[in-house]
């Protein structure tokens, strides 16, 4: 199991994931299979090249707890389609992994589709926890994720909605209109990441000093750190120690 | 990245990159244009070394007389880039991390991180029982233990250090507990991906049914000093009103939520660890105000003392750790007389025995174990409320990326509706109702 990674195969159990289609977001390109890449190839695997896939777009039917991600799927698509909008345009596509839903978003769509979300008497996600971003260098086009998971109090359901900007357009409309919490939220993952959150109404700095220059938390900036000495060895900083991924 | 620079903040290129001075003109300025206006009106900064303020927050009020017209909260001075530290370390040593986030709350902090990556492993059901019953235990102890900090912080800014002192006193009982478990006062590390560090130690569970007949006998003297106390009514009442309209919108959630008659509690909503079989209430208050929460925290601490004593009940030997030895790491550690360290039977096995277990061993430390790519969120109910963690694998051994959504990050946005309107005195009243741990809100 531990070892199993790529296709994103999972491990049985009552949780099965959805069949597939083939629109997984690369993430990254693994080479050799220890993950070790400074040295020479003694494994004999080094020329092993990999493409690592996060979990793609699931078909019908979703599942979930007494078959509640149809339920929500199908709800937010007709209300989509009532307010006059393709639902394929505005939902890129729907995965279910772990049990979770996730409904990927187009950017331009997202406020619509969060006001759908919170108003609508069969969704009714009210509570939002906040956006996570994250940061795939690997994933062309769509660099910059933003990850919101919305919990329903009066369903007891809890889902997760995700836009991608590119890192050359940073941009993703602020959700802070429809949910005040978002506010610190954003400012964080601004600080972090750089997305500009457009509508936001004051995105400035909100950890880092306001004079900070760059985005920590990307992929492209460096953890830092200093070598160490612990007996008589020199201990390089965590992020030059090796890795194996 | 931005090339521009604000207009106080005048570059200087020096040989270790530009440096920015921030000081100067700027202060100036709002202090002269507020001594132009003709009234009362004065900001304060308070903070971030202001005892009161639970650690480095800054509060920015801006006061005509005796009321705030504006408060605003600056953060970040505590922010130490944990969640970027853990995309250079293994799954396992998250734990150690994360536990130091909001270090009131470290074993909510190690629970959800582990049951985050428990997700994406696939392997929630394979977690052992009694490892899922030491983690409620745990949990239901530290809920006590952070209201108890809570109480007595926040006994002490009204000037009832009586209350600080019973808080304190209580706390380090429980302290002791953890120390008797884990090792560790605090930042404890214990509960991993997969289980825990090791098993309750022998006497533990005798331990543990004394501490809570102490607690039993002590929890009742809150009530007597403070529930009825004309003066902590008086100035508990009333001071950091938030309705439910409020708490719904700025995402407020824990006792803030409930003092507004939300009986929403995720052990009840969104059962984690088994909480569905367990008996307890989830106490409500409908004030809205910091009284209401003073009485949940002193209910939730009864009721967490009864979720405690049908984790003892409850526990049957067994394994604490998955089966599974490619997770298990390093689970081989035993309380030595000097303290937490490795276990000789485990130490004899790898160097005497056994090559294969020496290789697993190796591997396991060294590279730790993958996990398959994916992105997962748990949430537990902390003291503060919902305690979310947003873990993303790229299937190698350390975290893609690991975010936490704190309760005190996003119930202290709060403060500004609490505070607006009110008295520059119940600004700290309403700041501690909220109960920020900065070590949380900062990350």
């Amino acid at each position: 199991m531990t070892g199993d990674q790529g296709s994103g195969g999972r491990p049985s159990g009552n949780n099965v994931p959805s069949a597939r289609e083939d629109t997984a977001e690369p993430i990254r390109v693994q080479k050799g299979m220890f993950g070790a890449n400074n040295g020479g190839d003694t494994s004999g695997y080094g020329g092993l090249v990999r493409t690592v896939m996060l979990p793609g777009a699931s078909a019908r039917p979703y599942g979930g707890p007494g078959g509640s991600f149809d339920e929500i799927a199908d709800e937010l698509e007709g209300a989509l389609e009532e307010q006059g909008l393709v639902p394929e345009n505005a939902i890129e596509k729907t995965v279910v992994d772990r049990d979770e839903l996730t409904f990927h978003i187009a950017r331009e769509h997202l406020v619509q589709v969060a006001r759908t979300l919170r108003d609508d008497p069969a969704l009714r996600f009210e509570l939002c926890t906040g956006v996570s971003g994250v940061h795939y260098p690997g994933d062309k086009g769509r660099e910059l994720h933003a990850v919101y998971h919305l919990r329903s109090l009066t369903h007891s359901r809890l889902i997760r909605v995700e836009v991608s900007a590119p890192d050359a357009d940073p941009h993703v409309p602020s959700l802070v209109e429809l949910y005040p919490t978002n506010d610190w939220h954003e400012r964080e993952t601004y600080d972090f990441f750089g997305l500009i959150f457009d509508g936001h109404p004051a995105l400035t700095r909100i950890m880092m000093p306001d004079d900070w220059q760059g985005f920590p938390q990307r992929k492209d900036y460096p953890l830092g750190g200093i070598a160490i000495e612990y007996k008589g060895a020199q201990i390089p900083a965590p992020d030059q120690r090796r890795s194996y991924s | 990245m931005s090339a521009s620079h604000a207009p106080h903040a005048t570059p200087r290129a020096t040989t270790e990159g530009t440096v920015y001075t921030v000081t100067g003109g700027d202060w100036d300025e709002v202090v002269q244009t507020a001594a132009k206006a003709d009234d009362e009106r004065i900001v304060v900064n308070m903070g971030p070394q202001h005892p009161s303020t639970h650690g480095v927050l800054r509060l920015i009020l801006e006061i005509e007389g005796e009321t705030v017209t504006e408060a605003r909260c600056g953060i970040g001075y505590l922010h130490t880039g944990i969640e970027k530290n853990l995309e250079f370390r293994n799954w396992t040593q998250g734990t150690t991390f994360v536990t130091r986030m909001d270090y009131l709350t470290s074993f909510f902090n190690e629970t959800a991180y582990c049951l985050g990556v428990e997700k994406l492993l696939g392997i929630e059901d394979a977690v052992p029982d009694r490892a899922t019953l030491i983690r409620v235990l745990l949990m239901e102890l530290n809920r006590l233990s952070s209201h108890l900090v809570c109480i007595a912080t926040g006994g002490m800014e009204l000037g009832a250090t009586t209350i600080m002192i019973y808080g304190f006193r209580d706390r380090e009982l429980i302290l002791d507990a953890y120390e008797l478990i884990t090792g560790l006062r605090m930042n404890h590390a214990f509960i991993r991906p997969g289980g825990l560090a090791q098993d309750l130690p022998p006497g533990a569970v005798d331990y543990l049914r004394e501490l809570l007949k102490k607690l039993r006998k002590n929890l009742p003297e809150y009530d007597k000093l403070a529930t009825g106390n004309p003066i902590f009514k008086a100035r508990m009442q009333d001071v950091g009103y938030l309705d439910l309209t409020g708490s719904m919108a700025l995402g407020a959630t824990g006792p803030i939520l409930r003092s507004a008659g939300l009986p929403h509690d995720l052990r009840r909503s969104d059962p984690y660890c088994g909480y569905e079989t367990f008996d307890f209430e989830v106490p409500t208050a409908d004030t809205c105000d910091a009284y209401g929460r003073f009485l949940i925290r002193l209910e939730e601490m009864r009721q967490s003392l009864r979720i405690v004593e049908q984790c003892l009940d409850r526990l049957e030997p067994g394994p604490v750790m998955v089966a599974d030895k490619k997770i298990a790491w390093p689970a081989q550690l035993a309380l030595g007389p000097d303290g937490l360290g490795n276990s000789l039977d485990h130490i004899k096995n790898i160097m005497g025995t056994s090559m294969e277990a020496l290789i697993h061993h190796f591997k396991l430390v060294t590279e730790g174990f993958r996990v398959p790519p994916g992105q997962a969120y748990a949430a537990v109910e902390s003291p503060k409320g919902e305690l979310g963690v947003h873990v993303v694998s790229d299937g190698g051994t350390r975290p893609y990326r690991v975010h936490f959504r704190d309760p005190s990050f996003t119930n202290l946005q709060a403060m500004a509706a609490m505070c607006e309107g009110g008295q520059v005195a119940d600004v700290i009243v309403a700041v501690a109702s909220i109960d920020p741990v900065m070590g949380g809100v900062d990350r």
